[in-house]
């Protein structure tokens, strides 16, 4: 069921190692006991963008970040970050990235301020540029007011913002971004995506992983999906959405006497496509969202076709994995070391 | 300049050491103690109820040797050894709170030296000792404790107290790292005390016990250093109504087992912090 999409350009597996693309990996594997976790990954990321990583729970994303920041050794493969070898030199390596995984990694009893100071000292910063960097940042994540309160006391996008604060003391030119957004409610979601953004126009480079096809789409300039530890595709949000086939206009009707004109009316609004039919369900790809809207209850209203249900669906992961592995995203088995950070089996 | 240039050339210069590494972690930790003021009080209460129970209720009918006031003489550096094997046996269970909650990641993903992670917690576990102890060694002297055998012995004894008690961390070190669960440290992390602390010379005399447990008991390294600590701490005339083993041999196994536990957890510790990579 795999389907090759046409490379793009924007990411292409033939970088060669320099500092051109600020991310790499090279046929990384690796296995927990049974499971493959990654199975032959290849990804790059060129400096100053953002590669989301795309992918159901299990897909093996948490893994490929867990080796980029040396987290976590490949039983195959290699993997370079800002132009040096993270097997070969992790320390090196290490001063050059930051990351912001799942879990807020922030200590429950300093201060925010304290906090990063710490961390600024865990990088070498002296302890007077420590302090510097730390108000600037507190400045820049809006905790100023918080800066002198226990971490512990932080609402979760607080802590989530200082968790990505945190990253941030070194200015480190490369950052790993691991299902930032996870959890958090729509507005401190907004507020991440901005943090993200504005980063990116600093020239930082972003490997961001996430569940949601949405925040890839807003924010990476190309996306690679994986499934079962390999990339099944990528490209642009664009190219993606090409091949899942766009907004679908999808009626559900009430009496199976009104399908012979349902699916009539259906695709003289679609793209050209056949609509298809499964039980009262009928669905076709449309090219202009909310203009056919009125179109299709006008005609639907003047052939007294009784409407259960009628909407516009946009592409979603699912679809996506849908068509490009004949499985839903839902449906994949969690390996139980994924997405899981300290356990092992 | 690129960004990712730029910032190879800034960081190039910057190189840490593990004694600094571990002191930036020493004083989070100690920051943790102090704010956190319950872990502190959990840990004092059981050993004052301990020397409550000993001295006042089963002290009565537990003959040492020496008058029945002594016994609190007897009893004290038991409390305090205990008191303290359970300090280390604590130090799990901040060790796996850090795992558990991802910080631990975060810290190994970080320039810094990764055995600094753990040298910075048995540190800030011997200060966090330190500080028990004089709690516990003013709970000792308001129930009548009183030390016989002089300032520098004193001075000694608490010293090679609170060495073991660095040992001792090292096991609850790996013991955090290899549970990985708060709930797992809190009960696989102490259970292994008891029989460690109460067969012993800790709070009675090993040849009051079945012969079959004396040698188990006798070779302990509780009480080995609890002989130690007691004639550092005591009179050598009550140190002889207790039948407490002269100073030499106890002194020399409480070494031996010292440099033993080191030279065993240690090393452990590492190869787990590694495992955590595989």
């Amino acid at each position: 069921m795999r389907r090759e999409i046409p490379a793009t350009g924007v990411v292409t597996r033939r970088y060669r190692l320099t500092m051109d693309v600020a991310v790499q990996t090279e046929g990384l594997r690796k296995s927990f006991g049974s499971t493959k976790a990654l199975d032959g990954l290849d990804l790059a990321v060129p400096e100053g963008t953002i590669l989301g990583l795309l992918g159901p729970n299990g897909a093996g994303k948490t893994t490929a970040v867990r080796i980029l920041t040396t987290l976590l050794i490949p039983d195959a493969g290699r993997a370079v970050v800002a132009g040096v070898d993270v097997l070969a030199q992790p320390t090196k390596a290490r001063r050059l990235m930051g990351l912001t995984g799942q879990f807020a990694a922030v200590d429950d009893y300093l201060t925010g301020r304290e906090n990063l100071i710490m961390f600024g000292r865990l990088y070498h910063l002296s302890r007077a540029e420590a302090k510097r960097r730390a108000d600037e940042l507190l400045e820049r994540f809006d905790l100023t007011d918080a800066a002198g309160r226990l971490a512990k006391t932080y609402s979760g996008g607080m802590r989530r913002r200082l968790d990505i604060a945190s990253s941030l003391v070194a200015r480190p030119p490369v950052l790993f971004l691991d299902e930032p957004t996870t959890g958090l409610d729509p507005r401190s979601r907004l507020g991440m995506w901005q943090v993200i953004e504005d980063l990116v126009r600093d020239g930082t480079t972003m490997l961001l992983t996430t569940q949601y096809l949405e925040e890839a789409d807003q924010l990476a300039h190309s996306i690679a999906v994986i499934d079962a530890g390999r990339v099944i595709a990528e490209g642009t949000s664009n190219d993606l959405k090409a091949q899942v086939g766009g907004t679908r206009l999808v009626l559900v009707i009430e009496s199976t006497q009104d399908v012979a004109r349902a699916v009539e009316i259906m695709r003289k609004v679609g793209d050209g496509t056949e609509p298809t039919l499964e039980g009262l369900t009928v669905c076709v790809p449309v090219t202009e969202g909310a203009g056919v809207f009125a179109e299709v209850v006008r005609d639907l209203d003047a052939a007294s076709v009784r409407i259960a249900d009628l909407g516009l669906r946009r592409p979603t992961l699912d679809d996506v994995f849908l068509r490009l592995t004949g499985h839903s995203a839902e449906s994949v088995d969690e390996p139980p070391t994924d997405n899981d950070g300290a356990a092992k089996p | 300049m690129t960004t990712v240039q730029a910032a190879v050339r800034e960081h190039a210069g910057r190189r840490g050491t593990i004694f600094g590494d571990a002191w930036v972690m020493t004083i989070r930790l100690i920051k943790q103690i102090v704010r956190v003021p319950d872990l502190l009080v959990f840990s004092i209460v059981q050993p004052v109820l301990f020397v409550l129970l000993f001295r006042y209720v089963f002290g009565g009918s537990i003959d040492v040797g020496g008058s029945q006031a002594d016994y609190v003489d007897y009893l004290m550096p038991g409390i305090f050894v205990q008191t303290l094997l359970f300090n280390g046996a604590a130090t799990g269970i901040g060790m796996a709170d850090d795992v558990q909650k991802g910080l631990f990641d975060r810290f190994r993903s970080l320039p810094m030296s990764r055995a600094a992670i753990l040298l910075g917690r048995a540190i800030s576990d011997l200060i966090r000792a330190t500080l028990i102890f004089l709690i516990m060694l003013g709970v000792g002297i308001l129930t009548g404790f009183r030390f016989s055998g002089g300032f520098w012995g004193a001075i000694a004894g608490t010293l090679v107290m609170l060495a073991f008690t660095f040992a001792f961390s090292w096991i609850g070190i790996l013991i955090g790292l290899t549970v990985k669960t708060v709930e797992a440290a809190q009960s696989g992390g102490f259970i292994w005390l008891f029989p460690l602390t109460f067969a012993s010379s800790a709070f009675v005399r090993t040849d009051s016990m079945p012969s079959w447990l004396q040698g188990f008991a006798n070779i302990n390294p509780v009480t080995v250093l609890v002989n130690s600590v007691r004639r550092f701490y005591l009179s050598d005339s009550l140190c002889e109504q207790f039948g407490v083993p002269a100073l030499g041999g106890q002194l020399l196994q409480a070494t031996a087992w010292f440099f033993g536990i080191l030279l065993v957890f240690v090393p452990l510790c590492i190869r787990s912090l590694r495992r955590m990579s595989r």
